[in-house]
């Protein structure tokens, strides 16, 4: 299934916050959305998912497969969110609901978008949850999110992600509340699920060297706007635009180098 | 009241090991341990006993920096905890310029807080949103008794951290992050101290900010002869910031010495898979 984002614009007062911005991605696609806070970034996902703040006016085009998704009547809009468009966000202790157990919220998009029996949920969390990487997923489905580590409520929030099998998923800064061994963790299951399932992935950061693990291709956005675009190695090793330029030299004077 | 002398330092060089070389550590944690009892699950035994921290050893030495690693839950907390004297050890020890540091009313710590500065928190959440920026700076100096010109000190640290004398009368929601880490660090030197205390939570932070606030850091270093000691698990921050690291897991110490052996020569089986699991760009 292809997304294609067209001349999107999004104005909140009389800023654009998203300006004149196009990307595509392609079925098995991994594409990275990359910029610093304010650069729009996430307010393009929240436009792709009809989840933008009452105040914004929103033009251009977003398709799924060609079907326009921008104007859409909110009852159709939350079918695409969770079976057609999978989204995880930053904070898994926020993302999951502290008094329903594991395996009901891993179940709880399909119970919202079809008609499955209580055993037959049962049974697809507990697939999910092993599919995540969960520890014995027949028995943490019975559990509440605090009897879970951090990053085990973060594979929660991306089983709740896949249970309705996707064709795309949407990522905005999933790692960043996550310790480095648990993020590497979520990040090689990120790419699993992509390379095995042929979703696609648009993954959204502000930071390089996490977006360099997950992602073939970006977009780097800056004030609204993309001002470069191309394989995330190009962009690493000879970036052109001053920002980009800017964002791999910061990278470089504060990450890890190995050699 | 004895004041500490470096006259010691040609005896502590030759002294422990893999702690601070060179001259008498400025801080020092020796056997540091700390348990604390859980709530009993049998009415007729004891509750289990948790281990937060075992026998830790750690040494700062004057202008040195010094980094804690290891995930949420290793102990990083609990040993910076004990070495600020903000919790009373199980057992061991801590000093500074070789005076004994222990916890206890404000009035006897007031020698040590002048000598820390500390930065303990988001600055997002650590910033009074009532109070202005600049009364919220100069508050370590209220409280430890500075003498002198609060105002003009306030002016000086908030010019030596960039950003402008001005500020001083803004308010916080008025900064962006940077601004914000900027306005915590300058609240944690406007005393002068020798030592900096920080938890680093860099990794949510613009990587151009990041990339300031390492600068940043190390002018103060050189500036002011500022030792650091760094609460982090970014190590791309501690690669850039430290000379030494010493690296937690599950309350104990399991490696410490320079940066680059530690991080590049890791012998313990925990550093190898935390250096393994770190992002790169090369």
């Amino acid at each position: 299934m292809t997304l294609e984002i067209d001349h999107l614009t999004v104005t909140i007062g009389d800023r654009a916050v998203v300006d004149d911005l196009s990307l595509r991605l392609d079925d098995g696609a991994r594409l990275g959305l990359i910029g610093e806070s304010g650069s729009g970034k996430s307010l393009t996902t929240l436009a792709v998912l009809g989840l933008l703040p009452r105040t914004a006016r929103v033009g251009g085009s977003v398709r799924l497969d060609g079907r326009e998704l921008l104007g859409l009547p909110e009852r159709e809009l939350a079918r695409v969110r969770g079976a057609v468009v999978g989204t995880v966000f930053q904070d898994p202790r926020t993302a999951l609901d502290p008094v329903m157990t594991v395996g009901r919220q891993i179940a709880e998009p399909l119970r919202l978008h079809g008609t499955v029996t209580r055993r037959e949920a049962r049974r697809r969390a507990v697939e999910a949850a092993a599919e995540v990487g969960l520890p014995e997923p027949d028995r943490i489905v019975d559990r509440y999110p605090h009897q879970l580590s951090g990053g085990q409520r973060q594979r929660v929030v991306i089983a709740t992600a896949l249970i309705t099998r996707p064709a795309v998923l949407l990522a905005d800064e999933p790692t960043t509340a996550l310790d480095v061994t648990t993020q590497a963790e979520v990040l090689r299951l990120f790419r699993r699920l992509v390379d095995d399932r042929g979703a696609s992935l648009l993954f959204v950061t502000h930071d390089l060297a996490v977006l360099a693990q997950v992602a073939e291709e970006a977009v780097v956005l800056s004030r609204g706007r993309a001002v470069e675009s191309g394989p995330v190695t190009r962009l690493l090793h000879a970036p052109e635009h001053p920002v980009t330029r800017g964002l791999v030299a910061a990278t470089r004077a504060t990450t890890w180098r190995a050699s | 009241m004895t004041e500490p002398t470096g006259e010691a330092d040609a005896a502590g060089a030759a002294g422990a090991a893999g702690r601070a070389a060179g001259p008498s550590p400025l801080l020092s944690g020796r056997g540091l341990t700390r348990t604390f009892r859980l709530p009993r699950r049998s009415p007729f035994q004891p509750g289990p006993v948790r281990h937060a921290l075992v026998d830790a050893d750690l040494d700062v030495g004057p202008g040195e920096s010094v980094a804690l690693i290891g995930e949420s839950g290793s102990g990083k907390s609990t040993l910076v905890r004990l070495l600020l004297a903000l919790d009373r050890p199980t057992d061991g020890t801590v000093t500074f310029d070789g005076r004994p540091v222990e916890p206890g009313r404000a009035a006897q710590l007031r020698w040590f807080r002048r000598q820390t500065g500390v930065v303990l928190q988001d600055p997002y959440s650590s910033l009074d949103p009532r109070m202005r920026v600049g009364d919220t700076v100069a508050e370590p100096l209220r409280h430890l008794h500075v003498e002198g010109d609060h105002r003009a000190l306030v002016a000086e640290v908030l010019e030596r951290v960039g950003l402008d004398a001005a500020d001083a009368e803004r308010w916080p929601h008025e900064f962006s992050g940077g601004q914000r880490q900027r306005v915590a660090l300058a609240r944690a030197v406007v005393h002068r101290p020798r030592l900096r205390v920080g938890d680093e939570p860099m990794s949510a932070l613009d990587v151009t900010v990041r990339a300031q606030i390492i600068e940043l850091l190390r002018e103060l270093r050189a500036d002011l002869g500022l030792s650091l000691l760094l609460v982090s698990h970014d190590i791309g921050l501690v690669q850039h910031l430290a000379d030494r690291v010493a690296v937690l897991r599950d309350g104990r110490v399991v490696e410490q010495g320079a940066t680059d052996d530690v991080l590049r020569r890791p012998q313990h089986e925990y550093t190898r898979s935390l250096i393994a699991s770190v992002p790169t760009i090369d």
